[in-house]
């Protein structure tokens, strides 16, 4: 197994802490994996974005250029990335804020309205979780426990009380696929 | 935000000031109101460059830019003035301030000031650094730069912490104040206290003219204007380094709203670093300024 | 042992204080702040009464390397960190702390120039590194890490091989390597003590005194200095050579890169080797001393050497001095900050391989 991810949107939205967790999560399972920010400029306020690889083997190179999936999370994202998604790939994108969508035909899309389920949730910051949810349920490369289990790492103690909300924003992203793709057949 | 990055970003292919350059000399301008109904009680200094500024909102950085360049713009000098940049959140201020002006390298600004200055002594020449800049690595610099009384103005953002590297801690960082290398606040026993540059500098017979000012409320912004409208005046006496000091604020750093951070200024920054004048010029001073007249080379 | 996730700049922080680093040094610069940032947090947390650890934020990168000159001159496992124009600050002090041969580690977590530059990645320090970067003769051990895990590695080594030599060694890291995150594994390593019978702690009757200079004035004297040191940095290439091969055995075109550059090559490879093309990788873990000796040996079977670099051609003239014309050897190299991706690599040496059937 090889699967690596781009993760891009706006500062703030979670975006490199999600990579991280999903890093982590790799870890736990004893998987091999690399996390490469963008640092610099683009880390606040602007875009963010990172490259997760998480693999079965050694990783190569952690800077590559064509993602097997993509998870975005705002527009200058979609269309800096969307082309460069391989063939057959996965393209995840946070439907309430991206107007503009792939019109490719080789690679699978999906729309997950993130934004507002976080806000029916209550908890905009639980955003990036509903977005991992989604992905993992398409591409099993972790399991939801190891999510879980890598966020009691990740997160400080006095912030273990989200966990539940964590797992239930997972949950949710997971279900959400169903009826995006639905939608889409 | 993080300047350091911020700055080292997204203008790759254009040269932002030649590009504002280009608008503000354009007649591309309408006029939308008409002359006789308004008045234009309020205007951008001609010498700030009509461009975005990569400051966080609220810092005061983007503020002070536009008191010097409205001093600059006042007094008549924009073609005389020649600033320098240092390293720091302010290493693009020559991409907003449209005068001539010199990146230098780490706290060397007041070198490379002085090698304008020298060979160019009618001119106006300013610095613009960070405290990290000016106290920290360029603390040598500064200091023999005044002793020598270089005939220049250094303006001096002290904001208490490294901004543009995201908030590690200076040496005017307060005692026992939070920073990214002092997490658990400054311990005056390893790093002593914050540096008081305006006394300290003014011990030096080459300093001119030395103040402490703010910008975090209309009167203390009315101050600073001042200030720096007379340091920059003061050029044309030959008598000195004149230092403006004025204690900013960095809201990115501080973690705070810029309103909170403009309040941390009156409850805690003024405490170690009380505003005012730390040395004036002489009466004969100043009647000699008077006699030099306005809107001449310095 | 443990593992963790850590930026590489972090497993580097947490080796030093892991390896008995008494004493860092440092002052903030993009991309290594975090070095600084993480000892500051964690050193006070090792610091007792009998062994005291020191971390402390310099006025500047020159103030740095003298108090790291002091403290390894007094016996101490010391360092420094800093990214490109802070280590160019630096070059002073390093040249005198190679000349009274002290052992330090000093790490470049390099990002690109000239002058300010940017603060993504970069290699343009090579030369720098390896060719001396002060005034006078004199070379540092190089090492090259390529991981986080050898971010964490090469502390232990390090400190190692600069107590073992006497000799300044420097870790030349890059922005993407120090910002990356990656598994890393602590508690391979023993930490090995020297004796420092040459340190300044103070004279007791049973010893005359010790004395740190690297001031020879009588130039006989100063020969001979310099003959010793030239000595020990032979005895160094003799020793210590380090390098990594992925797919050479049967490879006729070598990629040549280290650090983040040969990540990127090891994957160009694996592609080039997925369209039919005999590409491996060859990768100089130490620049100083470089494996030239390993590199004049795949000469003779490889077709064609291809090196990368995110600089204009440094490490190339050592590979091209390593081979002495045997094979030929190409250059690919991004400037400014940018970072090739490896299908860029792919195509270059696509490229080469129909001129070469061409001509
Ligand atoms: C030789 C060298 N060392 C370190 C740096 C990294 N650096 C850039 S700005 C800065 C400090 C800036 O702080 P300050 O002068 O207080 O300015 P502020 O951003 O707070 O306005 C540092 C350490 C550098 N560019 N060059
Ligand atoms: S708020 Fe701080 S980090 Fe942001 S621009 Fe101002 S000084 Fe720099
Ligand atoms: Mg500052």
């Amino acid at each position: 197994m090889l699967e690596e991810i781009i993760i891009a949107g706006f500062g703030g939205q979670g975006v490199l802490s999600m990579g991280m967790t999903l890093s982590y999560a790799g870890m736990l399972e004893d998987k091999e994996i690399s996390w490469m920010p963008s640092y610099g400029p683009e880390m606040r306020g602007g875009t963010a974005n990172c490259i997760t690889i998480i693999s079965d083997s050694k990783i190569s190179s952690p800077i590559i250029s064509e993602f097997d999936t993509a998870i975005i999370l705002n527009q200058p994202s979609m269309d800096k990335f969307e082309s460069r998604i391989k063939e057959g790939g996965l393209l995840i994108y946070e439907s309430t804020n991206i107007r503009e969508i792939s019109k490719r035909k080789d690679i699978e899309i999906i729309g997950i309205p993130a934004a507002q389920e976080a806000l029916n949730m209550k908890n905009g910051r639980i955003l990036n979780m509903i977005m991992l949810g989604a992905f993992l349920e398409k591409r099993p490369v972790v399991k939801i426990e190891s999510i879980i289990e890598a966020l009691k790492k990740v997160l400080p103690e006095r912030y273990h009380n989200t966990l539940p909300l964590n797992r239930e924003a997972l949950e949710r992203g997971a279900s959400l696929t169903e009826i995006a793709s639905g939608v889409l057949s | 935000m993080s300047a350091e990055e911020l700055t080292l970003i997204e203008k790759t292919d254009k040269n932002i000031s030649e590009e504002a350059d280009a608008l503000t000399n354009s007649d591309a301008a309408v006029n939308i109101c008409d002359a006789d109904e308004y008045s234009v009680v309020y205007e951008r200094p001609h010498t700030l460059l009509d461009v975005n500024m990569h400051y966080c909102p609220g810092c005061a950085h983007s503020l002070v830019h536009k008191l010097i360049m409205e001093a600059v713009e006042e007094l008549g000098i924009q073609e005389d003035t020649i600033g320098v940049a240092p390293v720091g959140c302010a290493v693009f201020a020559y991409d907003y301030m449209n005068v001539d002006m010199q990146e230098a390298a780490h706290g060397r600004a007041t070198a490379v000031a002085t090698g304008i200055k020298r060979l160019l002594p009618d001119k106006y020449v300013f610095t613009y650094q960070g405290d990290g800049d000016l106290a920290a690595i360029g603390i040598a610099e500064t200091i023999h730069t005044i002793n020598r009384g270089e005939n220049i103005l250094i303006v001096f953002i002290n904001n208490a912490v490294y901004g543009m590297t995201s908030g590690q801690m200076a040496p005017t960082t307060l005692a026992g104040m939070k920073t990214t290398t002092s997490p658990f606040g400054r311990d005056t026993s390893v790093y002593g206290y914050p540096i008081k540059v305006s006394e300290l500098i003014s011990q030096l017979p080459g300093s001119f003219y030395v103040t402490r000012q703010a910008v975090n409320k209309n009167t203390a912004v009315r101050k600073t204007k001042k200030a720096i409208l007379n340091a920059l005046n003061y050029q044309k006496l030959n008598k000195g380094t004149c230092f403006v000091e004025i204690i900013g604020n960095c809201p990115s750093n501080w973690k705070m709203t810029p309103l909170e951070s403009n309040d941390f200024i009156d409850e805690h920054m003024v405490k170690t670093f009380p505003l005012g004048d730390v040395k004036l010029p002489g009466a004969e001073d100043l009647k000699q300024l008077n006699q030099t007249g306005d809107k001449q080379p310095c | 042992m443990e593992t963790k996730l850590m930026k590489g700049n972090e497993a580097l922080a947490e080796a030093a204080i892991q390896a008995g680093c008494d004493a860092y040094f440092g002052y903030p610069i993009t991309p290594q702040s975090e070095v600084l940032e993480y000892l500051a947090r964690e050193i006070p947390k090792y610091s007792t009464k009998e062994h005291i650890r020191v971390v402390l934020q310099a006025e500047s990168e020159i103030a740095s390397i003298n108090m790291v000159y002091g403290a390894a001159g007094a016996g101490f496992r010391v360092m420094t960190s800093s990214s490109s124009p802070g280590i160019s600050l630096m070059q002073e002090g390093i040249s005198y702390i190679a000349g009274a041969e002290l052992p330090c580690l000093i790490v470049n977590v390099n990002r690109a120039g000239p002058g300010l530059g940017t603060i993504q990645p970069g290699q343009g320090d090579y030369f720098q590194a390896t060719k001396g970067g002060g005034h006078g003769d004199y070379k540092l051990i190089v090492l090259a890490p390529s991981s986080v895990q050898e971010m964490a590695d090469f502390v232990f080594l390090g400190f190692d091989l600069a107590d073992k030599y006497r000799n300044p060694v420097m870790i030349l890291s890059d922005g993407a390597i120090g910002q990356m995150m990656e598994k890393v594994t602590f508690g391979k390593y023993n930490v090995h003590k020297t004796e420092k019978p040459w340190a300044t702690t103070g004279k007791p009757e049973s010893r005359g005194r010790n004395y740190i200079t690297s001031l020879h004035i009588q130039p006989e004297k100063l020969e001979v200095h310099n003959l010793k040191l030239i000595e020990k940095y032979k005895e160094i290439e003799k020793n210590e050579v380090r390098y990594e091969e992925i797919m050479t055995e049967d490879a006729e075109y070598i990629f040549v890169a280290y650090g983040l550059s040969a990540r990127i090559c090891h994957k160009a490879a694996i592609i080039a080797r997925e369209k039919g093309i005999k590409a491996g990788m060859f990768r100089p873990v130490t620049l100083f001393p470089f494996p030239s000796k390993r590199l004049n040996e795949l000469a003779e079977t490889a077709k064609l050497f291809l090196t990368a670099e995110l600089n204009s051609g440094q490490m190339v003239e050592d590979v091209r001095l390593a081979v002495n014309g045997k094979v030929n050897v190409e250059f690919y190299g991004r400037l400014g900050g940018m970072v090739p991706n490896p299908e860029e690599i792919v195509n270059k040496l696509e490229n080469l391989i129909s001129k070469e059937n061409v001509s």
